[in-house]
């Protein structure tokens, strides 16, 4: 396993959160997929059904916070600082994807964009935009 | 003003399963303002380190009370118990501070203003007081029906 990788496994492992929600992840190269199947406790509209709002949210904001650990050593987990969610289309009962932009990486603050999808890559569900505190290995 | 809530508000406590599943306890909801709680739970730590439950598992709980205090709003302004569904927009969430650990989550949703298509909500996330917030948010939802217009 690359250090990446061997990051990558130890950080998903680690966070019950990230259990709960039945998230998992695939590196290519160093390109990460997050990946989140469907299952009923997340779904949030009964009728369509859709999964919750929150859902997508979290799965997001887990995918940048992911991105962020497996780049570089990090002394502890980030901590978002803001994050804005936009939703492009219901999240339907589907396997849900999400990659991560790192658009700025700075010595305390990183500036990072998500977007997740289900079927089609070009017709994404919802993005994210946020800033994370970040606490470098010395 | 527990005892009658409106429909919307009893079904978005206990009819859906993500809610469900995040052990969602509904306070209050009347006229535009709504109170939810969520209970601290192991599998809910986002942050192993401290114990500190998942800015995920906040989201949801905001996202959901805002869509609470839309449901008591719309019932309030119709006058007829009319319910709606809606759809978050987007929602914008500030951090101020990590959670307490094992302490229960309170989130106190205003939607402030509801117009035929658009509801606008301010929320906040706090374990004992609003005045000292883990997060707040500001958020648009695109009301989608169900009800009269």
């Amino acid at each position: 396993m690359t250090a990446p990788q061997q990051r990558l496994a130890e950080v998903l492992a680690a966070i019950p959160y990230v259990r709960f929600l039945g998230m998992t992840a695939q590196l290519a190269g160093d390109e990460m997929t997050a990946i989140l199947p469907f299952s009923r406790h997340l779904i949030g509209n009964t009728v369509l059904p859709a999964l919750h709002g929150g859902v997508l949210g979290a799965f997001m904001e887990m995918t940048a916070l992911t991105e962020l650990s497996i780049r570089e050593p990090l002394r502890r987990q980030p901590r978002t600082i803001d994050v804005t969610i936009e939703y492009l289309r219901p999240g339907r009962a589907l396997t849900t994807y999400a990659r991560a932009e790192v658009r700025k990486i700075g010595r305390r603050i990183a500036n990072v964009h998500v977007e997740a999808w289900q079927e089609l890559r070009d017709s994404p569900v919802a993005a994210l935009r946020g800033h994370f505190l970040l606490s470098p290995a010395e | 003003m527990t005892g009658d809530a409106p429909k919307t508000a009893q079904h978005m406590a206990h009819g859906v399963p993500h809610a469900i599943a995040l052990g969602f306890q509904f306070v209050s909801a009347d006229n535009g303002v709504a109170i939810m709680k969520m209970p601290w739970r192991e599998d809910l730590v986002g942050d192993p380190e401290t114990g500190v439950i998942a800015g995920g598992a906040v989201t949801s709980l905001l996202d959901h009370v805002g869509g609470m205090a839309i449901g008591s709003a719309f019932a309030a302004a119709s006058r007829d118990g009319a319910t709606t569904s809606m759809a978050t927009l987007d929602l914008r969430i500030d951090y101020m501070r990590p959670a307490h650990p094992r302490r229960d989550i309170v989130a106190r949703a205003h939607c402030y203003k509801l117009t035929h298509t658009i509801a606008f909500v301010r929320a906040s996330a706090f374990e004992d007081s609003a005045d000292d917030p883990v997060a707040t948010v500001q958020a648009a939802f695109a009301l989608t029906g169900g009800g009269a217009r």
